[in-house]
């Protein structure tokens, strides 16, 4: 393999070239990033970064030791299409990057909501995005935030210790269900309260209040929350449009292995974009979590290059942190519908605990740790040595 | 002189924090003790709750690594080494003493980390 192009220059893309030159490549990388900026941090730009108490020079990813990776770095160049039988990287402007291998790491787009855009209202997924929300954020404002999930919450928390009175709003009974299960969604979203957010739930977006700028949203409910700054947390959707048609197989992004290889041989998918067969899990899971996009192009570049690939078992389960209102979650492995879950430590009232997650047939599946960093890193371990060899 | 604490408080493959003009973690690797800055140099977290392999301690937020002996992360997410202090046993009690200041001196920054990798 002489040559590599790397879609997509965040997080995982950048951990894609410093895998490359770690596992011996030494032939021409291009990576083409379609935002102007060098590979940042995105966690920070929901909460201190937000704040202000983190700059934009901290959230560089570079280290020194990166500017030796020697890749030709695309920045602000959007790739069109894959032209997967002349093995290129076609750009919007018709340049054609013709490589051997290709690692596709474009990541996940904020979901929008449909027709024209009302000022006030924002999504948040980028630097730029966080630039243009940070400057609204102002003390004694009225936030909504649409979506209790974890970037919600945390825009909520954040905005609530700048002096912002904050609103949450969530169409399910309970907040963050689906990665937390009922008992712990409920626990969780009890947070914000300690900090006088007021979370509706049940409550869907029945539209937004406003001509030019948005005044306040209108709930499912019959109810109007009045509004200076609306953010809508409402999920992503994997950047995988531009491969429509290219062969590569699509399915909730970019369909891979377990190992990040796609349906075409030479093209690897990574991080956001990619919903890969996973050890431990019945389907294949498109992982949307910081530690996956650092650890996933490791093992796809050993796939592409043929080199052998051994990480840690406890690498093997998905986790992702969060942190708000003061608190940090923690959580790892892969929850099931109908699991069970026990308290193992701490207080859940004083939001100190660790808590083991068991699936139908009593079997550990996950843990879920609140301000208990130290054990929580145990258990993860020991989860992974406690689930039956991958499958 | 910071007291950390009597030797046997601290087992092998533990960690406590202590508090000098910052946070401090000290850890027990096989009998020697290691100090250093405890708040990651990434992002907030605390060292003295992360997992220690070896002579490194990964940070329990993001895995970055640090050398216990010389303060330096082994690779991203970490740019900058945490600062390392002097530890002293006398009468089996532990004691570390603060690097003052927060000097990190430069060539450590960024430099040399091709022996860790």
């Amino acid at each position: 393999m002489r040559a590599v192009t790397v879609v997509g220059a965040s997080l995982a893309g950048l951990t894609a070239v410093r895998a490359l030159r770690d596992q011996g490549f030494d032939g021409r990388i291009t990576v083409v990033g379609e935002e102007p900026h060098a590979p940042y941090d995105r966690p920070p730009l929901s909460k201190e970064f937000l704040a202000g108490t983190v700059s934009e020079a901290d959230l560089a990813l570079e280290t020194p030791e990166d500017t030796s990776l020697g890749a030709d770095w695309r920045l602000g160049r959007t790739a069109a299409s894959l032209d997967t039988a002349g093995r290129a990287v076609v750009l919007d402007d018709g340049e054609r990057i013709v490589s051997d291998g290709v690692v596709l790491a474009t990541g996940a787009r904020a979901r929008c909501l449909p027709g024209q855009a009302l000022d006030g209202v924002h999504t948040l997924r980028t630097l730029d995005d966080a630039i243009a929300l940070r400057k609204v954020l102002v003390p004694g404002s009225r936030l909504v935030v649409i979506g209790a999930g974890f970037i919600g919450s945390e825009i909520a928390s954040t905005a609530a210790g700048m002096g912002l009175r904050a609103d949450v709003v969530e169409t399910e009974p309970v907040p963050l269900r689906k990665p937390l299960g009922l008992e712990m969604g409920r626990l969780c979203s009890r947070l914000h309260a300690t900090k006088n957010v007021r979370l509706h739930t049940g409550a869907g977006l029945a539209g937004l209040v406003g001509t030019t700028r948005v005044t306040g949203v209108k709930l499912t409910d019959g109810r109007e929350l009045p509004a200076d700054v609306v953010v809508l947390g409402i999920g992503a959707s994997p950047c995988v449009d531009w491969l429509i048609g290219s062969g590569v197989e699509l399915v909730n992004g970019v369909r891979t292995d377990a190992r990040g290889l796609t349906t075409v041989p030479g093209v690897v998918a990574v991080g956001d974009c990619a919903n890969s067969d996973r050890a431990h899990a019945s389907e294949p899971v498109r992982l949307e979590h910081w530690t996956n996009a650092v650890q996933q192009p490791i093992a796809a570049v050993a796939a592409l290059l043929d080199r052998e690939h051994n990480p840690p078992a406890h690498h093997a389960l998905p986790y992702f942190w969060s942190d708000q209102y003061g608190h940090r979650i923690q959580f790892a492995g892969h929850r099931t519908e109908g699991s069970t879950v026990e308290v193992l430590e701490g207080d859940v009232d004083s939001f100190d605990f660790l808590a083991l997650y068991r699936d139908r047939d009593g079997n550990p599946e996950a843990v879920l740790a609140v301000d208990r960093a130290r054990s929580f890193g145990r258990w993860r371990r020991q989860l992974a040595g406690l689930l039956s060899p991958a499958h | 002189m910071i007291l950390v604490g009597a030797v046997s408080e601290i087992p092998v493959g533990e960690s406590v924090r202590v508090q000098g003009q910052v946070a401090i973690a000290v850890f027990n690797v096989d009998g020697e003790f290691y100090a250093i800055d405890d708040t990651c140099t990434h992002q907030d977290a605390s060292l003295s709750d992360g997992w220690l392999e070896g002579c490194a301690v990964e940070c329990p937020l993001h895995a970055a690594c640090f050398d216990l002996r010389t303060g330096r992360p082994s690779g991203p997410p970490a740019r900058k080494p945490v600062r390392t202090h002097e530890v002293v046993l006398v009468d089996d009690q532990v004691y570390v003493h603060e690097t003052i200041g927060t000097g990190v001196p430069a060539e450590v920054v960024g430099a040399g980390s091709g022996e860790i990798r």
